[in-house]
């Protein structure tokens, strides 16, 4: 086997990943705190009203939903990668249910990028792909603008260059 | 947003649109009307609405009903039927259609004016259908099948000729002939590949369990029900439905797969079945997504299969309702140019350790990729081969939960055009990674020698 030509083509082929930037993470994790905190603070002052002081404790419980779901999101956005390689676009996510997804660049439809009101307030904005397939899912979140749109119009032009019907 | 390759298959008529037509247009379109007996199936419509109204709220029909007098009834009569037949009329004097170079055209709307452009090198199928009473009249509905159209965008009725005539031209001119000859090439000439006997047809319904479990359900619940309740309105509300579920996968389906009969032609695949509503469908070489070859367990002695197909924008999936495998082998090598149908043996299983995952089932699933298609199986029972040629996949995905993560086990899923998507299930972890890759490579490469849309060009 001529293995040397081909271990060379395969580390040449090896996709470089690209992660996703912090500010997704941020986001989320504040959300978190705001939405487990406000519930805590709700739950805490209607426990102690109306069933007393030592029911309040159970105001706790979303406290350790925030710590849990701290590491959680930690995990789940460092799990988050993308590789545009010569051909097509990897994106693999997910850390309990894994995913990987391999999309060709001659197969995309569309290229959409979105940015609702709290993404745009961190500065994000997220890039999807479609082809006429619609469980095609390769999504992904929490671009920097500028990347997502860099993004976008080298998938287009690539998509271009490599179009092909059904 | 940003459109690489793809165009709007269907583009809702513009000022842009009409400007350019304008300049575009030295030879003035031929636009058409559909054939004069149409108005008499739009008349329908004023008349279903009020049987609509009776049925939904039957107590107030019938209040309003006794009301009537005969005066009452006659004027109602007069104003009526004149009005349906002047709606029945003026929508289809408003809808036009026209094929140019590139597209078909159809005009229509009374108030809401609408006009679809639909791309020829876009056609996925066409289909020519007459219902009962069509064929008494003598006419036929001809329909488009291109992603994105609806029932809207169907062509009913034309006169039975003129449909067969349309669609050889629609056909020549999807197929790249060039505008002045499409007119004269006509039908092409088709071979005919397979024929199904009533005979064989019938005793293969008989022998598929959905049959009997339909009649079982209408015969049993409606009774049972009775003895529960005592209501007749519960057991006829019930009833009526089971009942029709059983006819339609009994009675109807012999119905509409009588006389099944599959030909080749240069323009595509022929498919034309019906006794009493017949179906003429046309598929273009190459817009085939996905096929399936499916074996319930009672004609397994018998060796027999079905086969079924994916179109993207097509409604029919069948395309062969009951064969002997081998002939069913010889259609599909029809239909996918080049492609063998892959043998139980060359079908590789899931590792022994999938049974953790799905106890017994796991024996059916079954995998073979060869140069042209990916295969997968699933169905213990009822088998059920599905094939996609790597030209046709979209996108290819791998998805690993933790159950099976605990057994490196993992699923490889392939996504065709169809919007359908095609499972190698279990598969080892370090096997589906190699398949992901791989499949990406194949499916890339697949489309190289693949037709061009244009078929003659």
């Amino acid at each position: 086997m001529e293995t040397g030509t081909a271990a060379q083509d395969d580390a040449a082929r090896e996709p470089v990943w690209t992660g996703l930037p912090p500010g997704l993470l941020k986001m989320r994790r504040l959300l978190l705190v705001v939405w487990l905190g406000l519930l805590t603070v709700v739950l805490g002052v209607l426990l102690n009203l109306f069933a007393g002081p030592a029911w309040a404790a159970f105001a706790l419980l979303p406290l350790a939903l925030i710590a849990w779901g701290w590491v959680l999101l930690g995990r789940n956005w460092r799990s988050w990668r993308y590789a545009e390689r010569a051909d097509d676009l990897l994106i693999t996510r997910g850390v309990l249910w894994h995913h990987e997804t391999i999309v060709p660049y001659g197969r995309m439809q569309l290229v959409e990028v979105t940015s609702g009101p709290v993404e745009r307030h961190f500065g994000l904005a997220s890039v999807q792909l479609h082809t006429a397939a619609a469980a095609t899912d390769a999504t992904i979140p929490g671009l920097v603008p500028a990347e997502a749109e860099r993004l976008r119009d080298r998938l287009t032009e690539l998509g271009e260059a490599r179009s092909a019907g059904l | 947003m940003t459109t690489p390759g793809a165009d709007k298959d269907v583009s809702e008529a513009t000022e842009v649109a009409e400007a350019t037509e304008v300049v575009r247009e030295q030879v003035p379109l031929v636009e058409r009307r559909l054939h004069p007996v149409t108005p008499l199936r739009r008349a329908w419509a004023p008349v279903a609405v009020i049987i609509g109204w009776a049925v939904h709220d039957p107590n107030q029909a019938q209040e309003q009903l006794t009301r009537l007098t005969t005066v009452t009834l006659l004027i109602g009569l007069a104003v009526f039927v004149p009005a349906a037949a002047l709606y029945g009329f003026l929508t289809w004097w408003f809808t036009h259609f026209a094929v140019t170079d590139t597209e078909l055209r159809i005009r229509t709307g009374l108030l809401f004016r609408r006009t679809a452009h639909i791309r020829l090198e876009r056609i996925q199928a066409v289909d020519v259908t007459q219902p009962l009473l069509a064929r008494v009249a003598g006419v036929a509905k001809l329909k488009l099948d291109v992603v994105g159209t609806d029932k809207k965008d169907e062509l009913a009725f034309l006169g039975e000729g003129e449909a067969r005539a349309l669609r050889a031209e629609l056909l020549a001119r999807a197929a790249g002939f060039a505008p002045e000859t499409a007119h004269e090439v006509g039908e092409a000439p088709s071979r005919q590949l397979l024929h199904v006997p009533a005979g064989v047809l019938a005793v293969s319904l008989v022998l598929t369990a959905a049959t009997w479990l339909s009649l079982a359900a209408a015969l049993v619940v409606p009774p049972l029900l009775w003895f529960a309740t005592h209501s007749v309105w519960t057991v006829l509300a019930t009833a009526l439905p089971l009942l029709g579920a059983a006819g339609a996968s009994s009675v109807g389906r012999f119905v509409g797969e009588y006389d099944w009969t599959v030909g080749e032609s240069p323009d595509g695949l022929r498919i034309d079945h019906g006794l009493l509503d017949r179906t003429h469908e046309t598929v273009p070489p190459g817009r085939v997504q996905t096929v399936r070859i499916v074996e319930p367990l009672l004609w397994r002695r018998r060796g027999w299969v079905r086969v079924e197909l994916d179109v993207a924008g097509s409604s029919n999936s069948v395309l062969v309702p009951v064969a002997p495998r081998a002939i069913a082998e010889s259609v599909v090598a029809r239909v996918l140019p080049g492609v063998t149908v892959p043998s139980r043996e060359e079908l590789s299983r899931p590792p022994r350790r999938a049974g953790r995952c799905v106890p017994l089932w796991w024996r059916g699933y079954g995998l073979a990729v060869t140069d042209t298609v990916f295969a997968a199986r699933h169905g213990l029972f009822r088998r059920s081969l599905a094939l996609v040629p790597h030209a046709k996949v979209q996108s290819v995905r791998l998805t690993q939960g933790p159950w099976e993560r605990l057994w490196r086990l993992a699923e490889v899923h392939v996504d065709t055009g169809a919007d359908k998507t095609v499972t190698a299930r279990l598969r080892d972890a370090e096997e589906a990674a190699e398949l992901l890759r791989g499949q990406a490579e194949r499916s890339r490469t697949g489309r190289r020698d693949a037709r061009p849309d244009r078929w003659m060009a």
